[in-house]
């Protein structure tokens, strides 16, 4: 069956896919381990303790840093731009470019993040502390770590790319929205090679634990693997983690001309804004969000047969998604949701972008992978065609939607097809 | 300190900033960046940690003394004599 949607109008130098992913997680570092971990139901959320706030849970990356960087460059960086030199150095690795001869001033670096500089101010005042507040021991390593393009120039200075590199704020919509900047500049032909997704280093600042604690969204559980419970009656918040996840993007013409493998075409994407309150999503605007994407793919909403939720294991948040996604997917027998903050927590800055990543194997196998952790399903969350605790096999897989949203209202909605 | 002492203080801290280094055969008569991967802000690092460890102030016009192992000992001697090794 030929996939129809607006692909078929479009030449193969404004067609964008993705033809490598690298990537960290709580549960795998490259995108085999995770998404065996994913369809295993394995959870990578462990206890915590971070100053200040005490004990917890957090999803935490082990990965071989220095398989790519310098322990040097590790000591003088940030965690956030170690996690993107990880994964931009598998996504290359993976990619079958010969990087060696690759143009770096065609390459642009687009990397989302919810937040950047926390961490390093966090610490900062935590040293001066031991010098009463005396400002001479302040690092002059702080303006290079805390900058907000920091993660994307850790990764340029890494590789020797001198193309555009940039970070993409987005709060917890960050993931797709770097993806989506990507896609936009290989368009515009502003670069050949996107490395585009997002990172977050954020389970090392105390103050998003206790700023979600003050909320009362921080999740706390015995079974630290069982506190990231999106859908579930006795969810009671975030679990914070930190991931990353770039991918390689292209357009298809220079794909095909060098015979990349492609891991998923880009279809669309729609990012749009509650602009109703700081915290709480707007169910409406999310659905617009969905709506504008499948609009711009020439989609219908039939045609989708994985949704990649963003919920967060909120009581607000789960509901209003699932009632603009209720809305939205009204009557399609089709279509499955799942969700990956149930195995991994929230990784803020990358998590559009690595939750994306666990479902696009579905391609190939097609097996959408479940939403772990839903002992009790809260009736509100109760969507036709969720998939709860063991991983489904489908018919077929074209296309997967990923949903991803943030604070201050900002929705991001990327679709991606089979290829 | 002695002169020995503040010499592997030294060693010490470089090998915090330069991990990837091998400090074993560092020659004391000739300049860290000869031998070592070290730019401004490495040397900065130097100063800042005598700063927090020892609380050793060095004003920025004298920072050329800190150009090799034997001069940064010879500079330190007298303002680290008073100090006791950990």
């Amino acid at each position: 069956m030929t996939l129809r949607d607006c692909t078929h109008e479009l030449p193969d130098d404004q067609r964008i896919v993705m033809t490598s992913v690298g990537l960290t997680s709580p549960n795998g570092h490259n995108l085999e381990m995770y998404r065996e971990s994913l369809v295993a139901g394995r959870s990578g959320v462990k206890d915590y303790n971070i100053r200040y706030v005490g004990d917890t849970h957090a999803g935490i990356c082990e990965f071989e840093a220095v398989k790519y960087q310098s322990r040097r460059d590790m000591r003088r960086g940030t965690r956030a731009g170690t996690v993107g030199i990880w994964s931009a150095g598998e996504a290359i690795a993976r990619s079958g470019l010969e990087w060696a001869n690759v143009d770096k001033s065609r390459v642009g670096i687009y990397v989302g993040i919810t937040e950047h500089g926390n961490v390093e101010t966090e610490n900062e005042i935590y040293s001066i502390k031991q010098y009463e507040y005396d400002t001479t021991y302040w690092s002059h390593h702080h303006n290079p770590r805390t900058v907000a393009n920091n993660p994307a120039g850790e990764i340029a200075l890494n590789l020797g790319i001198t193309g555009p590199h940039y970070t993409i704020g987005a709060a917890c919509a960050a993931g797709n929205a770097g993806i989506i900047q990507g896609v936009q500049m290989l368009r515009l032909h502003e670069c050949d090679i996107a490395i585009a997704g997002g990172v977050s280093e954020s389970v090392h600042t105390f103050g998003i634990f206790a700023s979600f604690k003050s909320q009362g969204a921080l999740a706390s559980n015995a079974d630290p693997t069982k506190a990231s419970r999106p859908f579930d009656t006795d969810r009671n918040g975030i679990v914070v983690a930190e991931g990353g996840c770039l991918y390689i993007l292209e357009r298809l013409s220079d794909a095909k001309a060098r015979g990349a493998t492609v891991l998923a075409e880009i279809v669309s994407y729609a990012i749009n804004t509650d602009a109703t309150d700081f915290v709480l999503p707007n169910p409406e605007r999310q659905a617009q969000c969905v709506r504008l994407a499948l609009k711009r793919g020439k989609l219908n909403a039939d045609q989708i047969q994985i949704v990649s939720t963003h919920a967060t294991g909120t009581t607000s948040g789960d509901n209003q998604e699932c009632e603009a996604l209720r809305d939205v997917f009204a009557g399609c027998k089709g279509v499955r949701f799942n969700n990956t903050k149930s195995f991994i927590g929230h990784t803020m800055g990358a998590a559009g972008a690595i939750e994306l990543a666990g479902n696009l194997p579905a391609f190939q196998d097609r097996v959408c992978h479940a939403t772990i952790n839903v002992d009790n399903l809260d009736p509100k969350c109760a969507l036709d065609g969720l998939v709860i605790n063991q991983p489904q096999e489908l018919d077929r897989v074209d296309y997967i939607l990923n949903n991803s949203f943030g604070m201050l209202g900002i929705n991001s909605v990327l679709i991606v097809r089979r290829f | 300190m002695t002169s020995a002492e503040i010499r592997d203080e030294i060693l010490d801290i470089l090998s915090d900033i330069a991990p990837d280094e091998d400090l074993s055969g560092l020659e004391d008569s000739k300049s860290f960046r000869e031998q070592l991967e070290l730019d401004s802000m490495d040397f900065l690092d130097i100063v800042m940690e005598l700063r927090k460890r020892h609380r050793v102030q060095i004003p920025e016009e004298d920072y050329g003394h800190l150009a090799s192992m034997g001069s940064t000992v010879t500079y330190l001697e007298p303002k680290m004599r008073d100090i006791v090794a950990a």
